[in-house]
Order: C-alpha cells, then structure tokens, then sequence
C-alpha cells in the first residue's frame, strides 16, 4: 500500500514538470471513442505495431548485416545460419514488410470505404498517405540489402524510373547510383536510408495521431458524436479488442513465418546479385504489383513516351488521392448510407486486385489489356465517379446518433439471438 | 469527461467476482508469458553465433622462434605469446615462491614443455596486450595500467588480478603447435 | 446487404486468384511441369529424414561436389544432420584448403578443419566457367530455395534426362531436359544408378540417388528447417489459447455497451 501511494508520487512528482503521464492517459486510456467501431478499425493500431516489430526486428538485423557488395549476400546467409535465432528475426523482418502493406491497405481501404478522409480528417488522411509514401521507399531500398538479383535488378529498374524525367534524368540516376550503375555506393546509402526513414514514418505517425485525436476517429455510420452515449473510454474497450486483433494478426503473420516463410518471396533473390544476367522474369513485391501495372500499362501518348507517360500515371495514381477529400463530393461520409458509392467501391477494390495480377503477368496479350482497362478505370473512379455520384446519388436516411444505431442493430441481434435459443 | 459509466478493467463486476477476476488474470499471465518468451531471440541473438563458436585452431611453426625470443600469434581474435624461453628464465620461473603471489600458480602447472610459454595475451586487469621482455620481472609489462608479469606469465605487481591464461594447446610434433 | 455481401465475396475469390497467382509469378518456372513429389519436410510436421540426408551427403560428395561448390556448409554444420565430432574430422581431413600466408609471406594448403567451409573443385568462378565450356556450375548451398519447384524441381531435373534417343535437338554441348528453363543444359546426366555404394545397404538407383542428394541440398539451403517448425508449432498453439482468452475478456469488457 505504501509502496503504490510512494510510486503515485513520484508520478505525480514528475507529471508536473512534464506531464508525460497526463498525455498517455488522456490519449490511451480516457480518449473518448466511438463505441461502434468494427473490426476494420483494428487496423490502425496493428499497423502501429507493425512498425514497432520491424524496427526491433530490423535493428537487430543491422547488428549483423554488412553493406558491402562483398559481403552483403554472405552475412545475410550466416545470420540465417549462424547467427542465434537469426533465422526467426530475419524471416520476421521479411514476411512482417509484407504484413505491413496488408495491414496498411485495409487500412487504407477502410477510410475510403466510411469516409474517413472528409473534412474536418483530411490532414489525418494526408499525413497517411505520406506514410504510405515513405514505407514504400522504405521496402523498396530494404529489398535491396540482401544483394541477390532480384535486389539488384529491382534497384536498377526502379532507378532508371527517374531516367525518364526530360533533361535532367540522367542526371538524378547517376546521382542516385553515385556510379554509373547500382553499386557498392548505392547498397550503402539505401542501407543508410532504410534505417533512417523508419524513424520518419514513427514522426509521421505521431502527427497522423494528433491530427486524428483533434476531432477523434470517425466511424461506421460516418457520423459525428453527439454526446457521452455514443462513446466509451479507449481503455480498457478499444485495448482489449486492439489486443485480441493483434493477437489473431499474429497467428496469421506468424503461420507464415514458420510454415511458409519464402511464399511472397521470389527464389531468383537466393541468387548472389550479378550485374552480367537480368533474372528473366522480373517481378517487384506483391504490394507494389498495382503500380508497377499502371507503369507499365501507359502506351505513347500524343507526344509523349510511353516511359515517361508511365512514370507519371504511377506516380499520379498515389498522388491523386491527396486531392480525393474534394473530389468527392457527397456530404456523407460513410458508405452505408450510399448506395452507389458502396458498388463502386467494391468494384475500385477488384480494379486494384486485377491491377495486380496484371502486374504480376508478363505484359502481353489478355493481361496488358486487362491492365490498361484496369488504370483506366482506376482514374476514372476518382476524377469522374467521385464528383459526380455524389451529386446524383440517392442516399439513405441517417440515423439520429451513433447510439441509436447501436440500439437498433443489437436489438435486431437480440431477437435473432432469442430465436435462436428457443 | 466520461458520464458513460467509466469502467477499468477492476469494477467490471458482473457475473461472480473470482470468474471475472480469474478470466483477466489468467489471460494477463498467459499474455505477459508470451512477452516473456518473444524476448528471448531478441537477447540471444547478441551471443556468440556459431560461426564464432565453432573453434578455428592456429598452427605454430616453433622452429623459426630462437631462444629468448617471443611472438605473438593471432587465435581466435585474441593475440596469443609464444616465448621461447632462456635456461635462466625458466630457472626464475620455477623458483620464485609463488604461494605468496596474487594468483599462487607452479610454472609447472602452466607449461607443457619448460622452454615453451604458451600465453594468452590479454592483460587480465582491463584488456590490453603486455609488452614483452618488459616491466620488473622481465616478462611481460602492460603500458596501460603498469601490471608486471614473470617469465611465466604470473601477475607481480600492479592491478590486474590474475595470471595471463594458457589456451589449450597440443604439440604436434617437435617443431609444430596447435593452438586451440 | 445482399450486394454488399456479393462484393465481398467477389473481392474475397479475387484475393485468392491474387494470392495464387503472386505464388504463380515468384515461381514462374520456363521448364516442364514438375511432379509434386512427396517429402519427408513437407508439410507442418514435416522433419528431414537424417538417413536420407546422410546419403544425399554422399552422393554430392561423390558426384557433385567434382563440379559444384557449397560454399555455404562448414563442415561442423554435419553435426546437425547426426555426425559427431570424429566422423566430422574424418570427413574434413579428406580436404585440402589454402591458408596463410605463413611467416614466409606464403600460402600454403593444410588439412580441412570442421570449422572450414565445404572446399570447392574450382579456385574460383572464373576457372569453374573455363572448366565447363563457360557454364558456370553453380553453388548448391542454396539451390532449393533459389529454384522456383524447389525440391520438385532438383528431383525432376536430375531424373529428367532423356536417353541419346531424344528427338529434341540441342546445340553440341548442352543436353536436353525438360525441366531446365530453356530445355537445353549443359550439365550432362550426372545420376545413373550405383554411381555411390551407400553405406547403409540401401540399392543406390538413380531415383534413390537423386532423392537423397534433392533431401540433403534442402536440408543444406534450410538447415533450420526443423527447429522451425518445431517452434511453430508451440508458438501457434500459444497463439491460439491466448486469442480465445483474449476474445473471452474482450467480450466480457463489451458486454455492458450497447
């Protein structure tokens, strides 16, 4: 007893002069939530953990790993080998990028789904996407370290991305390269910066946080809290069920660390980099597939070449959605209200899966052309759709508060319940 | 700020108490085992790797080594001293009166072949590599801290605590040593 | 509802078709169709076969290991797949490995050690690809992780020689085999039945050969296979009750709020 009110004091000691306590109490434990959020909005907080696992895990790698041509490859395979657990921590590093990106997409998803990203939220949602920015550059440069030829042919296709800017593009790829080609300079600065720009994303994070927490999370019915009914305190609710998600996430992360650790890799990066022989099959990382299909799906246009044109349209294809908070033009937020917005919105879904496999093809016959139908659509989903469906479309009557939309949806659950039991 | 209600995790009282309690608790321990155990790889993983473990041994070629000369070996990433060693040396090795030194150890116990001082060499205070032919007893001299080593690697004088170490070592033959 | 319900479902078929087809793309194999074979590594419970493995040393030992190195296997690494100390020193002293240089400023060639890597045939790569009309053997440490088929794939290729009857016409030099990339490779058949006398009694047919050495280069890509799995098990297990304890207090907690 005497112990605990000794410890309450020297908390209360501390919080005065910096009141450390205060703010994680106020944003962990007494943040008012809505109390209907489903199981989609699990994702932020696992994608917040995500990043805490691959920056232990990728801190650990780094005690290991040497970012040298020479000997990038060998030290990658003794800490598979010889270093203690390394195995573990470097297939957890490897399947949890991925695990980040399906995490991060739903994520992403679920805004675009409920509205997330409509005002008064659009800094929380701009300050995502430079998340989603930086954890690509972040993966991209990290698939890079082990130095075998898919390491290395990715490096030199995605830099010579930046060959095709007018004028001064060879310009920015000798200077990325610090060579005239991917070399030992390259690996050390993408070594470099894939350590550093974790580290940003945990910066960028906080502002996406205190961006969220100035007018709190949306959620499913898309409309605003109106009173101490329609939430509950973060903890321990939202603890709680963030803790079961994480654990079920990590069933699936895990299953596939320990039973399928190279599935969503490609065997070609088991080969040593060798600048003489381009693997024939290059394939980037499932999560960038949409994207390199848009690179690749965007013929000459006008006069522009179809290397720069593509470059552009990929480039867009992310970019386009800082500017989604006004092309959307309906007042509601949340999908369920609207009916036709919920249709398109499955339908970008599977445009953005075919998207990938599309990526994933050879860019030939069926599948180029399923690629470009596919961008197109892409573009045309929020350049035209968005502004106009939301002028036209006829929505449904919402609800008073997101308290009474609980009433009702438990009490049609109590009486299916009831009838269940009888 | 909170008007619903305000339930932490302690006034959840519902059903019977100790179910309640047995519930959170039980599901805290298992959590906070699994905390436990994840930890592990994390720590482990700074051990010596197997790599490191597996143990590379060092040939000595002891014909090019005159007498009273010394040489210092890598094994292991440690410098390891072979010393030929002079009849007047090995003479005052064996009889000083080692029970009143720091660490009371024969010459007997710490060579294999009495001209043949095997050694490794890291000063037992904090690291350093000795001098050899150096210090009071005209063995070894650490220049970081000042301890004195005899001609058989015993601490004399200064502040390390204890003699130099004897790796293992076997002859191979008359002219060849195999550290390790 | 029911839309939304048709959407998911849709999304739901084109995840898996998305999912199949990453596996499809990372393993896109030019070759043959590969025979699914059954190993003693597949699957959850899957461990290697020690026996299997220590023939598969064998034949790599003696038929491969004239060509291609293993530059990734120490030979302390044999204890992993049940061979002490002595048979491990046997194995080795059979090697010489450059070392040095000596106080002369010279290398000089001694004994393998366990600590020692696998010795290669080849000084280098440069004489390995001079050696074999400019095709390089390449290094097997990880042959089964770098090959899209993995085990499948080693198996068929080393069984998938066709006789000089072959009406599939290759340049001089190369060598049919369906499962080769392209058809033709310059590896000529190396397996042919009792190319080793193992030591255990078991016939040495070229199959029996070719899946004892597919069992060892596995075991050599993935020597952690088995502590892997292993551990996997009890961490899924773990998971799993930790989960539904975590679901019974989450339920608990929620079950006031409505």
């Amino acid at each position: 007893m005497s112990n605990s009110s000794m410890g309450k004091k020297v908390v209360q000691w501390f919080d005065y002069r910096l009141p450390i306590f205060t703010f994680m109490h106020h944003s962990l434990v007494d943040y008012q939530t809505p109390k209907n959020l489903n199981y989609w909005w699990n994702f932020g907080s696992l994608a917040g953990i995500v990043l805490v696992i691959q920056i232990i895990t990728g801190i650990v790698l780094a005690m290991h790993y040497t970012p040298h041509v020479d000997h990038a490859f060998d030290s990658v395979e003794s800490i598979m080998r010889d270093v203690n657990y390394g195995w573990l921590i470097r297939y957890l590093h490897a399947n949890g990028g991925s695990a980040f990106f399906v995490v991060v997409y739903i994520h992403i998803f679920r805004g675009l789904y409920f509205g997330s990203y409509k005002s008064p939220r659009e800094v929380v949602w701009w300050m995502g996407l430079i998340i989603l920015l930086l954890m690509m550059a972040t993966a991209f440069m990290g698939y890079v370290l082990p130095w075998g030829q898919m390491s290395f042919w990715a490096a030199t296709v995605i830099t010579n991305i930046f060959s095709a800017i007018p004028l001064v593009g060879e310009t920015i790829t000798t200077w990325l390269w610090g060579g005239f080609a991917v070399g030992n300079p390259t690996l050390n600065r993408f070594f470099s910066l894939h350590y550093l720009l974790p580290f940003v994303v945990v910066g960028v994070v906080f502002l996406h946080l205190w961006a969220l927490h100035r007018f709190g999370s949306n959620n499913p019915t898309g409309i605003d809290t109106k009173g101490p009914k329609d939430t509950v305190p973060f903890h321990p609710y939202y603890t709680i069920k963030d803790l079961f998600g994480l654990s079920v996430f990590l069933i699936v992360l895990l299953a596939f660390v320990f039973y399928a650790p190279n599935y969503l890799g490609h065997p070609d990066n088991y080969v040593k980099a060798n600048p003489l022989v381009t693997p024939a099959h290059i394939v980037p990382e499932w999560y960038f597939l949409p994207f390199y299909a848009i690179l690749r799906a965007v013929p000459d246009i006008w006069f522009v070449e179809a290397k720069l044109a593509g470059v552009i349209a990929m480039f867009t294809s992310i970019l386009i959605l800082f500017v989604l908070p006004w092309l959307d033009s309906s007042p509601i937020r949340s999908a369920r209200y609207r009916p036709w917005y919920k249709q398109i919105f499955w339908f970008l879904v599977i445009d953005v899966i075919v998207l990938g496999i599309s990526g994933a093809k050879p860019p030939e016959g069926v599948w180029l052309i399923l690629g470009r139908v596919a961008t197109v659509y892409y573009f045309i989903h929020f350049l035209i759709l968005m502004p106009l469906i939301g002028r036209l479309e006829p929505t449904k009557p919402l609800p008073g508060s997101i308290d009474e939309s609980v009433r009702q949806e438990s009490g049609t659950q109590t009486s299916e319940t009831t009838r269940k039991h009888s | 700020m909170a008007k619903t209600p305000a339930p932490s995790a302690t006034n959840l009282a519902h059903g019977g108490e100790t179910r309640r309690d047995f519930l959170y608790l039980a599901t805290g321990v298992v959590g906070a085992v699994g905390v436990a155990a994840s930890v592990w790889p994390f720590i482990h993983q700074m051990n010596p790797s197997a790599s490191v473990l597996a143990l590379a041994s060092t040939d000595v070629d002891l014909s090019r080594i005159e007498e009273g000369q010394s040489i210092t070996v890598l094994w292991r990433g440690k410098p390891v001293f072979v010393r030929h060693r002079t009849p007047s040396e090995i003479t005052e090795a064996e009889d000083a009166d080692f029970n009143s030194l720091p660490d009371p150890q024969s010459d007997m116990e710490r060579v294999k072949r009495r001209e043949w001082l095997i050694l490794v060499g890291v000063c037992t205070h904090l690291g350093c590599v000795p001098l050899s032919h150096r210090g009071d007893y005209q063995g070894w001299f650490c220049p970081c801290h000042g301890s004195h080593y005899d001609t058989s690697g015993r601490i004399r004088k200064g502040p390390a605590p204890a003699n130099l170490a004897v790796p293992e070592y076997v002859f191979l033959d008359e002219t060849t040593v195999r550290i390790g | 509802m029911t839309p939304a319900r048709t959407w998911i479902i849709g999304t739901v078929l084109t995840v898996i078709v998305a999912i199949t087809n990453i596996g499809i793309a990372n393993g896109a194999s030019d070759g043959a169709h590969l025979t699914a074979q059954r190993w003693s590594f597949d699957g959850i419970f899957g461990r290697f076969d020690r026996t299997a493995v220590q023939r598969g040393l064998q034949v790599y030992l003696e038929v491969c290991a004239n060509c291609h190195s293993l530059e990734y296997v120490a030979y302390r690494n044999l204890t992993e797949i049940g061979y002490n100390e002595n048979q491990i020193k046997a194995i080795a002293g059979q090697y010489e490995v450059e070392d040095g240089p000596n106080n002369d400023g010279e290398m000089f060639t001694r004994t393998a050690q366990p600590s020692d890597y696998f010795v290669s045939p080849y000084a280098n790569a440069m004489e390995a690809a001079a050696m074999n009309n400019g095709a390089l053997p390449p290094d097997l440490s990880l042959i089964y992780k770098a090959r899209a088929g993995g085990a499948d794939y080693i198996y068929g290729l080393l069984t998938g020689y066709e006789g000089e009857e072959t009406e599939h016409s290759v340049a001089e030099g190369l060598y049919y085999n369906p499962y080769f990339p392209g058809g033709a490779i310059a590896m000529p058949k190396p397996l042919y039945g009792d190319d080793v006398e193992y030591a255990d009694g078991t016939t040495a047919s070229m199959e029996q050969e070719a899946r004892d050495v597919t069992t060892f280069l596995s075991w050599a890509a993935e020597p952690k296979l088995d502590a892997r799995k292993k551990l996997g098990l009890k961490v899924l297990l773990f998971l799993i009750v930790l989960s539904a304890l975590l679901f019974a207090s989450k339920r608990k907690v929620w079950r006031d709020i409505h």
